[in-house]
């Protein structure tokens, strides 16, 4: 499908829901709005020109991702709130650089979004040569991102291959 | 005897406490941390949770409430605006430490080491 027509489609699905009204009238003004949004910016939500059945891949796996991200923001928010309330406050900040092999630009911000959520460590800065520095608050932390874990799981979201070395 | 609504209003005042305490150890880590990158982890995290599992806890409620068209479209745009804090909020936060590490702020105990 042509990624003007996927636009349009995503487009007049969130004018229903923001209306809420279902009438003629309000239903063509949604679509002569959003056939004017879909010719002057239709290339910006996707790059491919076509939309083919690899982006409904990715998206299903994505939401296949969620539930266990969902699960390590949990375990994120536990650990910073027993950091914050325990007397001595036991924290040990420090800098890592950390090495990924994404190579796509949807999987990297993933991967560094998904980082910041995850417990105690934000991405501070991503170099060219694909480095991530990440900011971690107490060296458990550093310890469960550097088995590589997550960045395997998004790498497999977006159909990439990377080798993890065992250590 | 207890009744259906009860029991909803029970987990709904159950996740939105515990959406408020995440907020509350949020501000008090915003407070005690000692630097600049370690007060962000605090109000990146705990903001997020707590804010996701505040709406969600009214999505429960309106949807008890009343469960007709409306109601399901009110809280279909709650979830978007859950889904936009997903993503803002990370961002927000990686903009701010960008920010911080372009200017020279200089975290505490630097030691780099590489994997």
């Amino acid at each position: 499908m042509n990624r003007k027509v996927v636009t349009f489609l995503i487009l007049f699905g969130l004018w229903c829901i923001f209306s809420g009204m279902f009438d003629i009238f309000h239903l063509t003004l949604g679509i002569i709005s959003c056939l004017i949004i879909t010719l002057v910016s239709g290339d910006l939500m996707f790059n491919e020109e076509k939309i083919t059945k690899s982006h409904i891949i990715y998206g299903i796996r994505f939401i296949k991702y969620l539930p266990w991200l969902i699960y390590q923001i949990i375990l994120a928010n536990i650990h910073v709130a027993y950091l914050v309330l325990h007397p001595k406050m036991p924290i040990e900040p420090f800098v890592l650089e950390y090495k990924a092999k994404l190579k796509k630009d949807i999987s990297k911000v993933v991967f560094a979004n998904s980082i910041i959520l995850t417990p105690g460590t934000i991405t501070m800065d991503i170099t060219k040569d694909n480095v991530f520095v990440v900011h971690c608050i107490s060296q458990k932390v550093a310890e469960d991102l550097l088995t590589g874990e997550m960045e395997k799981r998004v790498a497999s979201i977006f159909g990439e291959n990377i080798k993890m070395d065992k250590k | 005897m207890i009744d259906f609504d009860f029991i909803i209003n029970i987990i709904v005042i159950i996740i939105v406490a515990i959406g408020l305490f995440f907020f509350f150890t949020a501000t008090i880590g915003l407070l005690r941390f000692p630097d600049f990158y370690c007060k962000l982890q605090a109000t990146g995290k705990g903001d997020t949770l707590g804010a996701v599992l505040i709406l969600f806890g009214i999505v429960i409620y309106i949807l008890k409430e009343d469960f007709s068209l409306s109601t399901i479209l009110v809280s279909i745009k709650i979830f978007f605006i859950i889904f936009f804090i997903f993503l803002a909020n990370p961002t927000a936060t990686h903009a701010l430490t960008k920010a911080g590490l372009d200017s020279g702020v200089i975290p505490l105990k630097k030691e780099v080491f590489k994997k």
